[in-house]
């Protein structure tokens, strides 16, 4: 503390950096979500050095036990079942990124305009965003991802890669008040701030001002909400997809893989464990992170313990 | 007092209304309309037939049009008919709200109880195991997806030991009381495991202010026992702050209650609108959103009257955030 107290030459993003490190819990979520994030990024690599297949159906190797060949066992169709994993960790991890920024985007946009417009604007914005994070989320996901595309002037391609757009969209819908209560917290402290005021003395058009002048105070909380909403649309997109209402095969995410487990779990309930650990660990990494994230960019946040 | 009660029951009426807008709005972009399900059934209807019915049940009009037609007969005490039960809505859905109702409270019960009693332990002893075991639950209860959890208590409780059945509902419906009781261990377990995490987080942060206060700081300096302190001082204090997060978390609850039920196969609402929207039961679906919604909503605005009338402090127009 004093170190950095008395080093005033060290600019807010090194003292943050500092903080962060210091920060057990954070730096750990960090590590986890690195390796989390190489293993689903060189996904293919890492499966063909190990002689693995994701895709190859083996019926000799059905339910196969844990051995060298298939480090994790056998699937259903003998599929190897860590192959599975790191490609279904791909589709996680990508669907959930893209969801949690499009979220916080969303948020970001809505928070804004509710923090700087205040009066009404402000009310009925808020309103609908408390009435999102006290209404049960699940039933608007069932509803939500049961809409027609073809009604909304979409493609009618439903399978594969199309899945993996609708789903973003749809847990983005769900994903974004946090990122809203943030932002719109982040822009009435900016809105107060002397230099804004000045901007709106001299008359520079409300936009601009909201653009220049509040939406760069408030990149750190959109960070964080980003960070902590993406955990959330992890979990969102799992339970889709182990609903059967998320990703289509062929392409399986680690909930979709949680389905076709739960199918066979008085055959082989080991097969339900490894892509739930997979999505638990993901979302812990996250917070933990978002948390981290939270504590050091607010330089006034107060230690828990 | 009057006056915070009317307000409040207003306002969450008003966010019904447009909830009720916006839900019928969603429905009418669901694929295919009662019609268009009946002539795939019935190949003997020619495409002018279609629109003949069509234009009878109005199902061709805009869904505003059919939202202020379909309000207008709420009014009336009416919900319309369920396809899938071929029944009126109203008859079904007694039974599924008494279902999940018992599901949720009973999960509620054991959650509160023992949320606030780790929540207490924990900011006790800060530092201690219980603190850090409160810590771990609190991460793991948000991180670990409620469907994986109901998973696992399967695969160890139903089919590794063999203790527990895998379904909600006996097979034989004739069963005894604790032959269905026992059916209902497992989900409660699962739910209340997830609510218990969620309390514990706010009962802990709770606790931990109010033995901050100086009559606690006093009644410690006396000497007084833990858990006289807390039971006659801290929790009094803690629990209008409680009440209010407890009400946010409902709506948590009902989403891991439409989990549960569905993966247990308990005929509950959650299972009803999983059930309806994915067999295009549009009435029934329509009925078991906004009866989840307003008891939410309703809970919502008690907790907030009980906060003014436990708490002096709080004056209503003032935002309390």
């Amino acid at each position: 503390m004093t170190a950095v107290a008395l080093n005033m030459a060290e600019t807010p993003t090194r003292r943050a950096w500092t903080r962060f490190r210091r920060n057990r819990a954070a730096m750990f979520g960090a590590c986890l979500l690195a390796v989390l994030a190489l293993s689903a990024i060189f996904a293919g690599a890492i499966t063909a050095v190990l002689g693995l297949d994701a895709e190859a159906v083996d019926l000799a190797s059905r339910y196969a036990p844990v051995s060298a060949a298939h480090p994790l066992g056998g699937d259903e169709l003998g599929r190897d079942v860590l192959a599975r994993l790191l490609q279904g960790g791909q589709v996680s991890l990508s669907v959930g990124l893209a969801a949690a920024v499009a979220a916080a985007g969303i948020g970001a946009a809505i928070g804004l305009l509710a923090g700087f417009q205040g009066g009404l604007t402000d009310s009925i914005l808020m309103r609908i965003t408390d009435g999102m994070l006290a209404l049960p989320v699940l039933p608007l996901l069932i509803v939500l991802a049961a809409v027609d595309p073809t009604k909304l002037g979409m493609s009618a391609d439903s399978g594969g890669a199309a899945s993996v757009v609708r789903i973003v969209l749809i847990v983005a819908l769900v994903g974004w008040p946090g990122a809203a209560r943030l932002t719109r917290a982040a822009a009435l402290s900016a809105r107060a701030q002397d230099y804004v005021r000045a901007a709106r003395a001299v008359g520079v058009h409300p936009f601009r001002i909201a653009i220049r002048h509040v939406a760069p105070a408030a990149a750190g909380p959109v960070i964080v909400a980003a960070t902590l909403a993406m955990g959330q649309v992890i979990l969102f997109e799992s339970i889709l997809s182990f609903l059967g209402l998320g990703i289509q095969p062929p392409l399986a995410s680690w909930g979709a893989m949680l389905a076709h487990a739960q199918d066979t779990i008085w055959e082989r309930p080991m097969l339900a464990i490894w892509p739930g650990v997979a999505i638990f660990l993901t979302v812990i990494a996250v917070n933990f992170v978002g948390d981290g994230l939270r504590d050091t960019s607010n330089p006034r946040a107060v230690e828990n313990r | 007092m009057g006056r915070i009660i009317i307000q409040r029951t207003f306002g969450a009426g008003v966010t019904l209304l447009v909830l009720s807008g916006l839900t019928f709005a969603l429905l009418a972009l669901m694929p295919g309309d009662p019609v268009d399900l009946l002539a795939g059934s019935d190949p003997r209807l020619t495409p002018d037939d279609i629109a003949r019915l069509k234009a009878l049940y109005g199902v061709d009009k805009p869904f505003w049009e059919r939202w202020i037609s379909w309000l207008g007969r709420l009014a009336e005490g009416e919900f319309g008919y369920s396809r899938m039960f071929g029944a009126p809505v109203a008859d079904v859905l007694p039974d599924a709200l008494l279902r999940t109702l018992s599901l949720a409270i009973a999960a509620l019960a054991i959650s509160t109880v023992l949320g606030i009693a780790g929540g207490a332990l924990a900011a006790l002893k800060p530092g201690s195991i219980f603190d850090y075991g409160a810590n771990f639950l609190v991460f793991a209860g948000v991180a670990a997806p409620s469907f994986w959890l109901a998973l696992m208590g399967m695969a160890l409780f139903s089919i590794t030991l063999g203790w527990l059945p895998a379904s909600a509902l006996p097979a034989d419906p004739d069963a005894g009381f604790f032959e269905r009781a026992r059916h209902l261990i497992l989900p409660i377990a699962v739910l209340a495991a997830l609510e218990t995490a969620a309390i514990l987080r706010h009962a802990r942060a709770a606790v931990g202010e109010a033995l901050t206060q100086a009559h606690v700081q006093t009644a410690r300096s006396k000497g007084l026992s833990d858990f006289r302190i807390v039971w006659r001082h801290v929790l009094p204090n803690a629990m209008t702050p409680l009440v209010t997060v407890l009400a946010l978390d409902l709506g948590a609850l009902a989403s891991g209650a439409v989990v549960v039920e569905v993966m247990f196969g308990y005929p509950g609402m959650g299972k009803l609108l999983y059930d309806a929207i994915l067999g295009a039961d549009y009435n029934l679906a329509m009925a078991v959103l906004l009866l989840g919604a307003g008891a939410i909503l309703l809970a919502n605005a008690a907790a907030d009257v009980a906060y003014a009338a436990f708490d002096p402090r709080v004056g209503f127009g003032k935002a309390v955030t």
